[in-house]
């Protein structure tokens, strides 16, 4: 009987049905699209992740059927569990718009924004949060925290410097790991993510750290420096491993694996997590069996330029001489979109 | 002279040993909660009282306890937050210090209330001489048989144990407390699960300050209803508030709520007036995390009535011209002080003390700091103004736990009210370096600007 019971939220005015106990971030969601909230410290597959980033913010504007008063404050959308008949607010209330700019401002003032040097950029998260979210500019004319940079084991690197203090790679190497060797020290925004006096974090699993990790504070050593990662093509494989799925993203440049990688969902969650023997030691076609090219979606640059067409920005669907420059272009998008 | 309920016996020599406790009435209240009274009865008293939580956000203690889940077979327990870390605040510490008893009892009676066989009393780290106070304490009361298995032959089970903190304000929000207690990083759990259902190991628990708990003392000795008869409206009973800044006579003082502002600061039965015959500038009313209010506006509300020390008339006019009781740090500022600077200063103590956790308290705090920092070395400029009032909005209501909060106010507060100093600041760089700011139209309407 319980497990009928369904919810009925409305969010930004779009009505869902979920099961009780869903999250408001798990229920937008399901909407997909604009109304989804980015979420930089929340992982799906974490348990215990979530509320610490605030960009997922979202204004309940009526509790519940049965407690139909707002929320007083702004809440996580990621942690507050939906009551039936909510009604959220994300990107129709202005209020959360400027808490979320916020929130983005302050992720970015000790942020380097080294992108033309990180690994990461490309695929990162923050990148995408700052362009959907932020300004252009910043008002934050002080020095910047930096940090030396750790090795963790000889296949990871800790770039603090980069860190938001999302703390899923600590998730990581509790759930995933029999023994966690690092962890969050010193406070505010002294506080660092460090293996306690340089220890090696030394298990199979603990690759999927790069993995989760939202900005390029860890990145994986065999690929430092290698290559851009929209140069990169993902493509989809699978091994018969034994200690994981073995279910990854290659990506290509030519005819080498430059990494592996956990597949990644729309919102950059891994769907397996992979063994460390599959990303780092297996980097050779003949080690796989391709399934083919890997979607990738997104804002990601990535698939800017090779899965999918960019979409022409509005103003040349207003503009007729650019509607009729690129009208090859429109008519190729027509025939794809469904 | 006014009522008072928790220091009555402050200046009895040994008031601190269990033997001179008992004499002067002490253990009375686990007397009669434990052999006269039900634990129901206990917490019906307490909510007739119209208690409200002495820690600083004056929730009301009964309901609080009400709100307690009580699931079969799983232990709930009463936790004392005695991490007094406030900056201005210091009654708990000099409670615990003078009648450590005082807190024991109480913290019987309410385990008793609640249900609890095990409760904590979580010290603030720095506190060393108050926990071997306590510890004494605690073992003179198990002694008695106060304390222990069948406790006064009634069946009641109790063990009270003290923790010493890591000496982190943040551990001083009752879930960080919680993390911390159980031995983890102190860092503020989301909420909800509210502790009242998830608390210390996953238990149903309550957090308590110091002060209410000992102030369930006199409320199961006397009666919840004689509690309630003092102190005004909602605000019931009597409150400590330690007492700082330029004051003739700084200390703890026992107050009963109703006390009008004026004559909390210039009676001689309490802080005597501004020391060395200045005047008064500004106050802070509560601890640092509350707003500040120039002397005008403390003594007085906008309407025009004299401001009482309540939790409502405090904070009458919101935000806009109103601040709150909080914990009862009552700080004054005669006219040299600078502004800008203590809010400066305040705000390095939240930068230092952020946990760290969500992104708008642990980079905002350190922002707003640097700001800060400029504008006192007479390097700040216009737009510096407008950009603290700023940050301070952003972090507001977007943390996980009050301390972005308590981050935010005394900035925007500052700003709000002594704006002009600000200002000063930022055109007279140099001369803000050598001298203050002065009084200015926010003078203490008392005695008049020559």
């Amino acid at each position: 009987m319980a497990e009928d019971v369904r919810f009925k939220v409305s969010i930004d005015g779009i009505p869902v049905d979920v099961a009780p106990g869903t999250t408001i971030l798990n229920a937008a969601r399901l909407i997909g699209g604009d109304v989804v909230p980015p979420a930089m410290c929340y992982y799906s597959k974490l348990e215990g992740s979530g509320g610490k980033c605030r960009t997922c913010l979202v204004k309940v504007s009526k509790g519940s059927e049965k407690d139909p008063r707002p929320m007083p404050k702004l809440v996580a959308s990621c942690r507050t569990t939906v009551m039936d008949g909510m009604e959220v607010q994300s990107i129709t209330s202005a209020e959360v718009l400027e808490a979320r700019k916020g929130v983005v401002e302050m992720l970015l003032i000790n942020h380097p924004l080294d992108c033309p040097i990180c690994d990461q950029a490309g695929e990162c998260h923050l990148q995408d949060l700052s362009y959907e979210h932020g300004l252009a500019d910043t008002r934050y004319e002080f020095e910047r925290r930096t940090f030396d940079k750790i090795d963790i084991g000889d296949k990871i690197q800790l770039h603090m410097t980069r860190c938001i203090l999302c703390y899923r790679c600590v998730f990581v190497a509790d759930q995933l790991t029999p023994q966690r060797v690092h962890g969050i020290l010193g406070r505010g925004d002294a506080a660092e993510i460090s293996t306690y006096i340089a220890k090696a974090v030394d298990n199979e699993f603990s690759g999927n750290m790069i993995d989760v990790c939202p900005v390029g504070a860890l990145t994986d050593k065999t690929f430092r420096f290698k290559n851009r990662v929209w140069f990169t093509k993902p493509v989809e494989a699978h091994r018969d491993c034994p200690t994981c799925s073995g279910k990854v993203t290659l990506w290509y440049k030519g005819e080498d694996v430059l990494r592996v990688t956990a597949r990644k969902d729309t919102y950059g969650e891994a769907e397996a997590f992979i063994c460390n023997t599959c990303r780092f030691e297996n980097k050779a076609t003949s080690d796989w069996i391709i399934e083919g090219p890997r979607v990738v979606k997104r804002t990601s640059v990535i698939s800017s330029n090779h899965y999918e067409q960019l979409n022409p920005p509005p103003v040349v669907k207003k503009n007729l001489t650019l509607q009729a420059a690129n009208k090859e272009q429109f008519e190729r998008i027509e025939r794809l979109l469904p | 002279m006014a009522r008072k309920l928790l220091l009555t016996h402050i200046d009895v020599p040994g008031i601190h040993t269990f033997e001179v406790y008992r004499q002067k009435g002490g253990y009375r209240a686990v007397e009669k909660a434990l052999k006269t009274l039900t634990p129901e009865e206990v917490v019906e008293e307490v909510k007739k009282s119209g208690l409200r939580g002495r820690g600083g956000a004056g929730f009301p203690t009964g309901m609080k306890w009400s709100f307690l889940a009580k699931p079969e077979g799983v232990p709930r327990y009463l936790v004392c937050n005695a991490d007094e870390s406030e900056p201005g605040t210091f009654k708990d510490r000099y409670l615990m210090t003078h009648i450590p008893h005082a807190l024991i009892e109480g913290m019987i009676v309410s385990s008793y209330a609640l249900g609890a066989n095990t409760s904590y009393i979580y010290v603030r780290g720095e506190m060393m001489p108050q926990i071997r106070i306590l510890e004494r304490a605690i073992a003179e009361a198990k002694n008695a048989g106060l304390l222990g298995k069948n406790i006064l032959g009634t069946g009641y089970d109790l063990e009270v144990y003290v923790q010493p903190g890591g000496g982190a304000y943040i551990c001083g929000e009752e879930t960080a407390l919680l993390e911390s207690l159980e031995g983890k990083r102190g860092n503020p759990r989301i909420k909800p699960p509210f502790p009242a259902v998830s608390g210390l190991y996953n238990c149903p628990t309550v957090v308590n300050n110091v002060e209410s708990i000992a102030a369930t003392v006199p409320i199961i000795n006397d009666g919840g209803e004689e509690y309630a008869k003092i102190g005004i409206e909602r605000s019931t009973g009597t409150k400590l508030i330690s007492a700082g800044g330029n004051l003739n006579k700084p200390g703890v003082y026992e107050i009963e709520l109703g006390l009008p502002v004026e004559e909390f600061i210039y009676s001689d039965a309490y802080c005597g007036g501004i020391a060395n015959g200045k005047r008064l500038k500004a106050v802070v009313a509560g601890g640092s995390s509350v707003p500040i209010l120039p002397a005008n506006l403390i003594l007085k509300t906008l309407k025009g009535e004299p401001r009482l020390m309540t939790y409502e008339s405090l904070a009458d006019g919101g935000f806009q011209s109103g601040t709150m009781l909080g914990s009862g740090g009552f700080i004054a500022y005669d006219e040299d002080q600078c502004i800008v600077r203590n809010t400066w200063n305040f705000t390095r103590f939240y930068h230092h003390e952020s946990c760290g956790q969500c992104s708008p308290c642990r980079e905002g705090t350190g922002w707003m700091e640097k700001v800060l920092h400029k504008i006192e070395h007479g390097h700040g400029s216009f737009s510096d103004i407008d950009l603290l009032v700023d940050v301070a909005k952003k972090i507001e209501g977007n943390t996980i736990c009050p301390l972005g909060d308590a981050a935010a106010w005394p900035v925007a507060s500052a700003i709000r009210h002594f704006r002009d100093e600000f200002e000063w600041h930022v055109t007279n760089g140099q001369e803000a370096q050598a001298r203050n700011y002065g009084l200015a139209h926010y003078a203490d309407p008392l005695e008049p600007v020559i």
